[in-house]
């Protein structure tokens, strides 16, 4: 089968002009994005800002009277009484703290659980068909229903919190990892096939990164549950360090209007600071390459 | 230019799919190295499916194929790079897959990626670059390996008139210099009679080679042979039987 190359005064491919055209054609094509008007992007959440403030105002002191006033006190007093007062400051935040560390190793835990039973999931279809429906089910039950199990089961501290965030955040981690595995193209696979690629190199060179943005996708939906479930889980489980659900619930039964406003201002900040980290986590890892990053997930 | 020993060949290949539908009947051609064959046929007729047959991806329901599939060149129908690789890093692909050391693939991908005129861009990720240059890179993933058998599954399908003759005529060049044995599948006449020394025409499904044309043009051919009264002619006989064929 070993035959003389033909003769050929062709050496090299003179593709230069081809491309130069080709770029520039590509370039004329492409739209001219214009620049951001900085006041027509900041301007408008301003706005709303400032309209909601002055609705709050009009609910404190134009429908509500200052025998009922503590039902919603004015933005000044929540700023003065809570945001610049050092100690009440320092209390949200230490349980705040607490309560992003819950979440945090919840979320690990959700995640490497998540992304075992994904890859097993991908690697058999037995498997995933035999452990498709308790996803489901798991999913489906409520958790206020099982609580009183895990608090049987792993007490009422700590523990028993981080449980509640796996258990929220485990699904999205599966079935956006399991999707994001399944995701590479037909030909790609074949491309593997035809070289012989064994089932590991398949799964580290082609599968795993061709789930990377789904993964993502699934860990900005689930790092905000797992926040949430870390606030749920402080409701119910209040032995040692306390969170800040447990914070809410003080101030809510004290009538302290203002610790309780500020309270669940904070806890709002943590599930936008926690979804705005995996964005730019996202970013980082997969935003070279990927045209989707950065939107708002699957 | 072509061998006595074929590269590649089909013996009275035929596939039945297990949903019954007869693809392909009675398939029989030889592909030397130095040969470079276009199958044409209507759309569903079997084209893509021999050559999934011919590198192994779907066994043929009778007949056999002889080739040597451990440096079989294959060229998809979409670029099928992988968007998380650069160019070179996608164009390292196919040597990294066959255990090669890293410093001889990187050598491997650079010498492939300035034979397909992509220097310059080997640290662009896919998504950036155009259809053709897509193509060009899947192009030169393929060449690292330096087949000696190169199969086409309709490449330049998805690029504009101009991209594509370009790509025909880089195709070209690079067969005239690697003189490997190409089978290429196309819908285009023109490009099928431009690239090969031989084109088949194949049937309606079941397909069947009905018609088998020489293309009697010296390498390399200049583009402008495309206005040549007697590429016109050749390209008229061959669209005649295609459209007999259907």
């Amino acid at each position: 089968m070993e035959t003389q190359r033909p003769d050929t005064d062709v050496d090299v491919i003179d593709t230069e002009d081809a491309l130069a055209i080709e770029i520039q054609r590509e370039q004329n094509a492409a739209p001219q994005v214009p620049k951001e008007n900085l006041a027509r992007v900041i301007l408008p959440p301003f706005v709303l800002g400032a309209a909601i403030i002055g609705f709050w105002y009009f609910i404190s002191y134009g429908l509500l009277s200052e025998r009922r006033r503590f039902l919603l006190r004015p933005p000044h007093e929540v700023l003065n009484n809570a945001f610049l007062d050092g100690d009440v400051m320092e209390e949200i935040m230490l349980s705040t703290w607490s309560s992003t560390k819950v979440a945090f190793f919840g979320l690990v835990i959700a995640a490497a659980m998540g992304l075992v039973l994904a890859v097993l999931m991908s690697q058999t279809k037995l498997v995933e068909r035999a452990m498709f429906p308790y996803l489901v089910v798991l999913q489906s039950v409520p958790i206020l229903a099982i609580v009183p199990l895990i608090g049987f089961w792993f007490g009422f501290g700590q523990t028993s919190r981080i449980v509640v965030c796996v258990i929220i955040a485990f699904f999205p981690l599966v079935v956006n990892t399991l999707f994001g595995l399944q995701s590479a193209e037909r030909g790609m696979h074949d491309l593997f096939t035809l070289h012989n690629a064994n089932r590991a190199t398949r799964l580290q060179k082609l599968k795993m990164p061709a789930a990377m943005p789904a993964m993502f996708a699934g860990l900005r939906i689930s790092a905000g549950l797992s926040v949430i479930g870390a606030i749920v889980g402080d409701f119910f489980f209040g032995q040692g360090e306390p969170g800040i659900g447990q914070r809410l619930r003080t101030y809510s039964n004290r009538l302290q209007g203002e610790e309780l406003l500020a309270a669940v201002i904070i806890s709002a900040s943590l599930g936008v600071a926690v979804f705005l980290f995996f964005t730019w986590l996202q970013n980082r890892v997969v935003g070279k390459w990927y045209s989707g990053a950065g939107g708002s997930g699957v | 230019m072509a061998t006595d020993t074929a590269a590649l060949s089909f013996d009275n290949i035929g596939m039945t799919f297990p949903d019954g539908t007869e693809t392909l009947r009675d398939i029989t051609f030889d592909v030397h190295r130095g040969e470079f064959v276009t199958i044409v046929g209507p759309s569903g007729c079997g084209k893509s499916t021999l050559l999934k047959i011919a590198s192994g991806l779907l066994e043929p329901t009778v007949g056999a194929v002889t080739v040597d599939r451990d440096r079989l060149g294959y060229v998809f129908q979409d670029a099928t790079l992988l968007p998380w690789r650069t160019v070179v890093q996608n164009v390292e692909l196919l040597p990294e897959l066959h255990g090669i050391g890293k410093d001889d693939r990187r050598k491997l991908a650079q010498e492939a990626i300035e034979l397909v005129g992509l220097s310059g861009f080997e640290d662009h990720y896919p998504k950036s670059l155009s259809g053709g240059m897509k193509m060009r890179a899947s192009l030169a993933r393929t060449l690292t390996l330096e087949p000696p058998v190169f199969l086409f599954d309709e490449p330049f399908g998805a690029v504009d008139e101009i991209t594509r003759e370009h790509l025909n005529d880089e195709t070209q060049q690079l067969f005239v210099r690697e003189g490997f044995a190409g089978l290429f599948i196309t819908h285009s006449i023109s490009e099928a009679v431009f690239m090969s020394t031989r084109v088949l025409v194949m049937s309606n499904r079941p397909g069947r080679v009905i018609a088998s044309f020489d293309v009697p043009f010296e390498y390399p051919r200049d583009p402008e042979i495309r206005f040549d009264p007697e590429f016109a002619k050749l390209a008229g006989s061959v669209s005649q039987e295609l459209r007999g064929g259907h």
